[in-house]
Parts: C-alpha cells; structure tokens; sequence
C-alpha cells in the first residue's frame, strides 16, 4: 500500500498511511472510534476508492484487478451479509455458492456445528441471536479458500468461547500462508503468525 | 454462480410471497377501476385498453423495484455479493431475472384474462400478452438502474419512480401501440419488432450502467 488517504465528506480522516503485509501475517487497526477504520478496511476491499495513494495486492493496483482479486478475498463487516427469510445452512450454502463453492449440505451441517450452531441449522436467521447471526457469518471464513481475510469488528457481539473460536480460524489460516486485516479493540494474542499493528490517530 | 442468485432470490420471494401478490393485485384493481369509472359502453372500453393495461403494469412494476437490491443493502448481503470473483454484470442480470419472474410474469399471466374485461378480441389479448412478454423484462432492466442509484437514500421510492417513469414512455408507446394495432385490425408486427429492439438494446446496456450504479452507492 502506498502513501494511503481518506477524506469522507470534508474530513481527512487520515493520510500518507504506508505499508505492507507479506503472507502469514495478521495486521490489527486499531484506534478510537471514527478514525477510519472501516474505511481503511473498505478500501482494502475495493469497495471505496482512496482519496489519493493506491493499494496494491502482489504487486498489482486492486483497482485493475477487479474479479481475479476477488478470488483471493474474504471480507466480513459490521453487517453481517445473512438473509433473514434463509435459513442458517441455506445462508452458508449461497454465500459458498456465489464465491464458487459448491457446499454440500452434510458439509455444511459439519462447518455450523464446529460454529456452535448445532440444532439451529434450519432455523431462519432472523430466529437467531446477534451473537448467533455473527456465528454464521464467520462460518463462511471457515469455507472459504481465500489468502486475504479483512474482518471488521467481527469480535462484537461474540461470547468467549466463539472469541476463541475465531482466533483459532485466524491462526490456522496464518499457518497455511494467508494474511489477515482485523480491525478490533480487542487484544489479539494468537500463537502463530507473525503481528503487526496499525494504530490511526482521531 | 448465476443459478446460485437466481435460486437465492426466487427462495426469497417465496418465503415473502405476500409483497410478489400485492404487486399483482395492485395490477388488477388498478386495471379494473377504468371500466366501473369511465363507462361500461364496449367501443369506449376497447379502445382505452391498451393505454390502461400498460399504465397498471408500469406502476405495478415500480411498486417491486424498491425491494430489488434495498434489502440486500441493508442486511450487507450486497457488499458481498459485490466482492464475489464473478462478472458483477451476470450477478445483476441474474437478480433482473429473477425479478422480472417473480414480479412482471405474474403480471403478463393475468393481462389476458383482464382484457376480456374489456372485450378485446382473441387475437388482440395474444398481441397484448407478446407486448408485455417483450415489453416488462425492459421495465425491469431499465427500473434496476433507478434502484441501483437510490439505493440508501430516504424516500427512494418516489425517486426511483421520478427517475424511471420517462424512460419507460417508449416501451408504452410501442406496446400500447401494437395492441391497438391489432383492435384496429392491422399488423402490429412493426411495434412488436420495435419493442422487441428496446429489449435487445436495454439487455447489453442497462446492466452495465447498474454495475456502475451500484458501485458508486456501496461507497
């Protein structure tokens, strides 16, 4: 990434943000609320263009790249991208789906029960708690076969054990190469991998 | 991946069957108004039909297009569908069509047998079901296009309506048009293949213009 600004509105959130994460690496944003994280985030995504600077993924502008970085990609935000009207399983096997994946029901079954969401499988999402809902939305980062995880926030709203959970996903994915962008307040300790932090000034 | 958001949507339509059917009843009740407020006299009837029959299915059609990409905004299900590797041009078409079956068909389905209300002939109420066979689907490309820039705006629906209304005035010309054509008794094939050119062109173009759309309202 190169020398990176935002301006929502008529405010510079921030600017002349450089850096780089090379594979097996979690980067953390962190800062106090209204600071530009999500923004951050959501220009790492391609789903905001920068105000100047440009974000390169292996070399390459993301803006050029468009679907080929799409497949290296996984991003979770503040909304939790589950259907309410499907249930939990039809959720997982959708959004498997439009990212080329074909999810076979008893697999699906299996990645919700690793969640914690056994016996609510059928359930509609809108039956299930916040918590719950943001359980199935991380499931997907359990099926997914992306290099680049970008997870926003995604600790809020989880109990311990789901905390644990998603450190363990994160871990495992750090060992297997991948790289992950994780803006939280929490602290994470995660036991492989090597960490950085962001932290942008208000 | 194009049969996974066809199969998505049209699930969701049916677990929300109740806005699909007050579209269609819109429809009927807006159509059957003109002959118990203008006059039941049959000449007069018939040759308001064609105008009538394409005003109801113009408005019916803007009443299902605020739903088209709103809820999927607001639950966060598009920013995903946006960052799937697949042509965001397929992933629109494929919504368009799932739209246009599940809102616009039920539509042409019923415009035949609200046509004997008006006492057009066999002939005619073919004419006008070809019409809107080949007219609805270019409401519902062109109306994605208003969806899509309004989206996350208040009181979008009125927009989108402002917006989109305009542009629908050559797919009613042409398709009010042939039907009338066909009362008068003569080949309405000239309109049809008029309306059918709409179609062809709003096909390659408005998903286009709708990716564009979407992508500025995400950001």
């Amino acid at each position: 990434m190169n020398s990176l600004g935002c301006v929502r509105g008529d405010r510079r959130l921030f600017s002349g943000l450089n850096f780089s994460v090379s594979a097996g690496t979690l980067l953390q944003v962190t800062g106090p609320n209204g600071c530009g994280k999500t923004s951050l985030l959501r220009m790492i995504c391609a789903l905001l263009e920068p105000a100047e600077g440009t974000i390169k993924w292996q070399g390459e502008n993301i803006r050029t790249l468009g679907e080929e970085y799409f497949t290296s990609l996984t991003f979770l935000g503040h909304r939790n991208g589950v259907k309410e009207e499907l249930s939990a399983i039809e959720n997982l096997r959708v959004a498997s789906g439009l990212n080329g994946i074909d999810l076979r029901p008893k697999a699906a079954v299996k990645i919700l029960r690793d969640m914690g969401l056994e016996g609510r499988e059928q359930l509609p999402a809108r039956l299930l708690s916040e918590g719950q809902r943001r359980r199935l939305a991380l499931a997907r980062l359990a099926v997914c076969n992306t290099t680049l995880w970008v997870l926003d926030e995604v600790l809020t709203s989880l109990d311990k054990a789901a905390v644990a959970l998603v450190k363990s996903l994160i871990e495992k994915h750090l060992d297997n190469g991948g790289l992950a962008i994780v803006a939280t307040h929490q602290e994470l300790e995660l036991n492989s991998g090597s960490f950085l932090r962001i932290e942008l000034a208000s | 991946m194009f049969r996974w958001i066809i199969r998505r949507d049209l699930i969701l339509a049916w677990r929300r069957r109740a806005d699909v059917l007050s579209t269609l009843f819109f429809f009927v009740i807006v159509v059957s108004l003109f002959p118990l407020s203008i006059s039941p006299d049959p000449r007069l009837l018939k040759s308001i039909a064609p105008g009538v029959v394409w005003v109801a299915a113009l408005l019916a059609s803007m009443l299902s297009l605020g739903r088209l990409f709103s809820n999927d905004y607001v639950d966060g299900t598009l920013e995903q569908i946006l960052l799937t590797p697949q042509p965001l041009y397929l992933i629109v078409l494929g919504k368009v069509l799932a739209q246009w079956l599940v809102a616009e068909v039920p539509l042409v389905l019923m415009a035949p047998i609200l046509g004997v209300q008006f006492g057009l002939s066999q002939n005619t109420l073919v004419v006008l079901t070809i019409s809107l066979l080949l007219g609805t689907p270019v409401l519902s490309l062109i109306g994605s296009i208003g969806a899509a820039l309004t989206l996350g705006l208040r009181g979008s629906g009125v927009l989108v309506a402002l917006l989109v209304l305009p542009l629908y005035i050559p797919v009613l010309i042409f398709g009010a048009l042939a039907v009338d054509a066909s009362i008068a008794g003569s080949n309405p094939q000239a309109h049809l293949s008029l309306l059918g050119a709409v179609l062809a062109l709003s096909l390659v173009f408005a998903p286009w213009a709708t990716c564009a759309a979407l992508r500025i309202s995400v950001e």
